[in-house]
């Protein structure tokens, strides 16, 4: 537990010691309002809640989410310093825990900075803020979910770039789980309950149930399972490069 | 402290490492020669746990490198080749994160890190990102971090590699004053390290243990171990040279460069053995014009080469 601790605090202070945390929280709320205010025309719809700020959330964590995790593990294989991390007295879980914990509380603070949206709805109007804290609570579950997923990906390359393009192809899948475009692909030769399960998948009938303001416990436990199996696979893929 | 049994290494097709079997123990330090790609990397990445073998075992401290990586990875000190660091961390900040791992906290973390510090004398860089710093002092923060917790098994994999003389010197210093109570392995293919550091050197080519004995008994290989190399007057060198090659114990004599009108003649014994006396004596008697006279410990570049490139 401290191991998984002192990594986390290694990595996350790694993110701030470069320009990488300061120029992703940057882009990630001038995008954020770009979709919330133009594109999903926040002060148009007249409404007060946040539902065109959440909205745009999927998109955004698809190409951004790709690159904070893109770094997690390729970076070390790369410089070779996953030798030395690896050689020190920690769990190969331990590691993989304290790695996806420190990005997923960058992605957390990165999330966080987007309040003054929330004061200025409720400056404007009186928007139901129990479904904007569910919202926020939905769009950090799913960000954990692509995060996992890249983290996954990233400790099968040493290349980052193959790592992010592949990180963002899988989420985009996920995304896209429940829609035509994915499920024309398996319709044809899967059975029907194999579709249905692969339709369950998508991020975003999770994510929407969640941002309606009902947080069901089988979206959560979607999400949550989903991290579980992610990172269970990347310690499995870490120890087999041991024994590669 | 340190044992391998049958430890055996195969990448697809290739096999690294090939079944080394292998004991060093407390106060030794095991010199481990070979070649690029002789397997010594590969070797000491299975005994510090990063890799796993294909076949064989690695013990270090009695303890099943596979089966409790935790408690042998807590009893070494690993400095990878490269010596590889998070480059965007300060060394202070490294060295608290390594220190903060090894299980230090509070006064003793503070001094295990200002002990380290000493010892690789970094103390004026320790606030500079580490990727800004030189090569000899990026090998010393990994040195430190290799030593921060006193370990009993040392395992440094090239760790002079790219350092100019003086550092080189520094950090066998330190190799050796912390030798007494440690089992210390370095990789090197640099044989001045060898005879500087070393108690035992062991040689490795393409994968199998070619050599394991003394720095002497390797040098005790070389094909001019104990030969006298004599400099005299070119004239008479023709004459010396077949009046040497009469001696019984000499194997024979063989003709060196020729400068300034002198010659350089090497005297081969047979099987190795010491000639000086013979020598120096049978010059005197036959009142040869001799300038120089040496006797050659043998060239441990020589026996490298014949014991990593043969078969």
């Amino acid at each position: 537990m401290t191991n998984t601790l002192v990594i986390f605090r290694r990595e996350l202070a790694a993110y701030f010691s470069t320009p990488l945390a300061y120029i992703f929280i940057v882009i990630f709320l001038a995008l954020a309002g770009t979709f919330t205010f133009y594109i999903g025309g926040f002060f148009d719809r007249g409404a007060a809640d946040l539902n065109a700020f959440f909205y745009y959330h999927p998109w955004l964590y698809l190409f951004l989410i790709p690159a904070v995790a893109m770094r997690l593990w390729a970076e070390e294989r790369k410089t070779g310093t996953i030798e030395l991390l690896l050689t020190l007295p920690v769990s190969t879980l331990q590691v993989v825990l304290g790695k996806f914990l420190a990005a997923w509380c960058f992605v957390g603070i990165a999330l966080l900075l987007t309040f003054p949206i929330w004061i200025t709805v409720n400056y404007l109007g009186n928007p139901d803020n129990g479904v904007i804290v569910a919202s926020y609570v939905g769009s950090f579950l799913m960000s954990g979910a692509f995060l996992a997923i890249g983290a996954c990906i990233s400790a099968l390359t040493k290349n980052q770039v193959i790592a992010f393009i592949l990180a963002a192809v899988v989420c985009f899948l996920f995304l896209m789980s429940g829609l035509d475009l994915v499920l024309n692909f398996f319709q044809g030769w899967l059975p029907r309950f194999l579709v249905d399960a692969v339709a369950g998948m998508s991020f975003l009938t999770h994510f929407s149930a969640i941002t309606k303001g009902v947080i069901d416990l089988r979206d959560i436990i979607f999400f949550g399972s989903l991290i579980g199996i992610c990172l269970y696979v990347n310690v499995v893929v870490v120890d087999i490069e041991k024994a590669a | 402290m340190i044992s391998l049994i049958g430890l055996t290494k195969k990448f697809g097709p290739l096999t690294a490492v090939d079944g080394i079997t292998l004991e060093v123990g407390r106060g030794e330090v095991l010199g481990f020669l070979g070649p690029n790609g002789a397997g010594k990397s590969t070797t000491m990445k299975m005994v510090t746990g990063f890799l796993l073998p294909t076949s064989g075992k690695a013990y270090v401290c009695g303890f099943d490198v596979e089966e409790r990586p935790l408690e042998t990875k807590k009893r070494i000190g690993y400095l990878p080749e490269g010596a590889p660091l998070y480059g965007d961390m300060t060394g202070e900040a490294f060295l608290n994160f390594i220190a903060e791992i090894r299980g230090f906290r509070g006064k003793e973390k503070a001094k295990r890190v200002a002990r380290a510090v000493d010892l690789v004398e970094i103390a004026d860089v320790l606030m500079q990102p580490i990727e800004t710093l030189s090569k000899g002092y990026k090998r010393r923060v990994g040195l430190a971090q290799a030593i921060l917790h006193d370990p009993e098994v040392l395992i440094l994999d090239e760790p002079t590699d790219g350092l100019d003389p003086n550092q080189k010197h520094h950090v066998r210093r330190l190799i050796s004053g912390m030798a007494k109570d440690k089992a210390i392995v370095i990789s090197t293919h640099i044989l001045e390290e060898v005879d500087a550091v070393c108690t035992r050197a062991a040689v490795i080519a393409k994968g199998k243990l070619v050599f394991d004995g003394t720095p002497q008994a390797l040098e005790a290989r070389s094909r001019t171990h104990n030969a006298v190399a004599i400099r005299l007057k070119l004239a008479r060198a023709e004459e010396v040279r077949q009046g040497l090659s009469g001696v019984a114990s000499v194997a024979r004599v063989e003709a060196g460069t020729e400068l300034d009108g002198l010659a350089n003649l090497l005297v081969i014994p047979k099987n190795g053995q010491s000639i000086v006396a013979e020598i120096s004596e049978f010059v005197r008697a036959r009142g040869y014009p001799v300038e120089e006279l040496q006797v050659s410990r043998g060239r441990l570049d020589d026996v490298f080469r014949d014991l990593t490139l043969r078969g």
